[in-house]
């Protein structure tokens, strides 16, 4: 029975179940085990040798280069996330529970579009709106304001970070909220709990899994996107990734490259791990 | 009720106003494209379709397209062959070590792709296959094969388990069930999912930069015009890349949607 775990698969099974074992050992596995070994390889005149030497972490952990990038990149993360939650959660509310299921199949087909949609067209697109001369500051100057310097600024990151998170974040909010048990909200709302304090003490806790989900993947996203600090930023602090980018291409220094990236995904790591476990605790009196 | 319609009208402004600035680089880009300018602002030049006639006679972006459009069909098949062996896997079998198992195939959308980017490059160089279109390739897959493995497992959930045991009691083998039953259920899934991987094949810029080498796809070609200047040829490209990828977008949600009515029905 299926149930079961079975004794000894047979060939029809092993035609379904290795495929991809072999595939992502090889391709996936492979190259990330291969990333953290290459960490501790030497450059010689351009060359990468291999060994096993501490050099690229001492040089990069030492580096107060290093952990400005490593803090600056965390912290425009994090406001990126604060941000993209915050600005999606009316819309996700007017989504969830004023919207008709059909208006609201509607808006998530429509989001999923710009979230598969070419990513580095879309920002080098706000490159242009957001310019000097460009079409905001065109149209403030109409009404007397500005011009405004909008590239180059850590304001230009963040419309590039919302410009990649949004439509994600927004699904994520949706379905969560759309999902709760409205029975709950309206009990809260006939025992003469105010609309505010019924979205904070009912709403935000029934969908505290999909909401700090959400979150996560907004981190992720924004923590390792090089496109919108690069273009949009200006990179005048350059992030994590900028860094990774610009060790590889430019300096050939693969395994301090790796250093960084290392570094990265055991920050996501940590966040992560700490997200889920306090999505799927339990909250206090839950009985 | 009067205050409650109100609010209900700025609660809908705001979910316009999210959907403008959402949708504002897509429009903004194709408006652009048609524009003289070649630093387009408000008010917008005179209509030019000089761009397109740039792209176009650019050989290095008509070779730039093949080998997009070579690396998106051959990364859908792939991806939705593992995704579609790894979600059977997962629907009919319990094993040891099925946690890590699944873990395998739907990590790598987790890991920024940069990082991804840097690994495969070093790994490919390691093993000699990098600056290959198939290293495009494989590296796409390894990305993509997780959405295709979530497409098809949501329609595999939708299958009722006894129809297999139903079909293996009249007489069918194993590999008779797959091809008759199984496949044939899975078909809006797997188209769904040919579509989903070729568009984020299609547009992903970072890992084919990497390790593309000298075969350059067109989000390539854009990342490497865009440095540091506006040129409005980008535009042209731009919406070339935004039709391709939200047709293709719009049809995986389309078979993806037609299997929820389907199930209704039964």
């Amino acid at each position: 029975m299926s149930s079961t775990p079975e004794r000894r698969p047979n060939l029809y099974a092993l035609t379904w179940r290795l495929p991809i074992i072999f595939w992502q050992f090889i391709f996936f596995v492979g190259p990330v085990l291969f990333m953290v070994a290459m960490s501790f390889f030497l450059v010689k005149n351009y060359r990468m040798t291999e060994a096993f030497e501490f050099v690229n972490w001492t040089r990069m952990l030492t580096r107060g280069f290093f952990w400005d990038s490593y803090w600056y990149t965390v912290f425009i993360a994090s406001v990126s996330t604060v941000c993209a939650m915050c600005i999606a959660f009316p819309a996700a509310f007017t989504l969830a529970f004023r919207a008709s299921e059909s208006t609201r199949r509607w808006a998530i087909f429509l989001l999923i579009i710009p979230f598969f949609t070419s990513y580095l067209v879309r920002t080098f697109s706000w490159f242009v709106i957001l310019s000097e001369s460009g079409v905001v500051n065109a149209m403030l100057g109409y009404i007397g304001l500005g011009p405004y310097t909008m590239l180059n600024t850590n304001f230009g990151t963040l419309v590039g970070y919302m410009t990649l998170t949004l439509p994600l974040v927004v699904i994520l909010q949706t379905v969560t909220m759309a999902n709760i048990d409205k029975t709950l909200v309206e009990a809260a709302r006939n025992l003469g709990c105010s609309p505010l304090r019924t979205i904070w003490q009912v709403i935000i806790p029934l969908s505290k899994t999909g909401l700090i989900i959400a979150a996560i993947f907004c981190f992720i996203l924004s923590f390792g996107d090089f496109v919108a600090p690069f273009y949009l930023g200006g990179s005048q602090e350059p992030t994590l990734p900028i860094l990774i980018l610009d060790t590889t291409k430019s300096g050939q220094q693969w395994p301090r490259a790796a250093v960084v990236a290392i570094m990265m995904m055991l920050t996501l790591f940590a966040i992560a791990f700490t997200g889920i476990a306090l999505a799927y605790r339990k909250g206090r009196g839950a009985k | 009720m009067k205050q409650n319609r109100s609010l209900n009208f700025v609660l809908g402004i705001y979910v316009l106003l999210i959907f403008a600035f959402v949708f504002a680089p897509i429009i903004f880009s194709m408006i652009f494209s048609f524009n003289s300018q070649r630093f387009p602002t408000i008010p917008l030049g005179e209509f030019s379709t000089e761009w397109y006639a740039k792209v176009l006679a650019d050989p290095d972006v008509w070779e730039a397209a093949l080998n997009s459009l070579i690396v998106s069909c051959s990364t859908a098949l792939i991806a939705t062959f593992l995704g579609f062996c790894t979600a059977y896997s997962d629907f009919r079998y319990n094993f040891r070590f099925k946690g890590p198992y699944l873990a395998l195939i739907l990590l790598p959308p987790t890991i920024p792709l940069i990082i991804m980017a840097l690994a495969m490059l070093a790994w490919f160089s390691k093993i000699g296959m990098s600056g290959q279109l198939y290293s495009i390739i494989i590296a796409h897959s390894v990305l993509t094969a997780p959405f295709a493995m979530a497409v098809i497992r949501l329609r595999l959930n939708q299958m009722d388990p006894d129809l297999e045991a139903a079909a293996w009691n009249l007489g069918g083998s194993e590999w008779q069930t797959m091809r008759h039953v199984i496949v044939p259920f899975c078909k809006p899934a797997i188209f769904s999912s040919l579509f989903l991987t070729a568009a984020v094949s299609f547009d992903e810029f970072a890992v084919s930069w990497f390790v593309s080498g000298l075969n350059k796809t067109l989000p390539v070609i854009v990342l490497e015009i865009v440095q540091g200047n506006i040129d409005p040829q980008v535009n042209a490209i731009g919406t070339f890349v935004f039709l391709i990828s939200m047709t293709l977008v719009v049809l995986a949600q389309l078979f993806f949607a037609s299997r929820q009515m389907k199930s209704i029905k039964l």
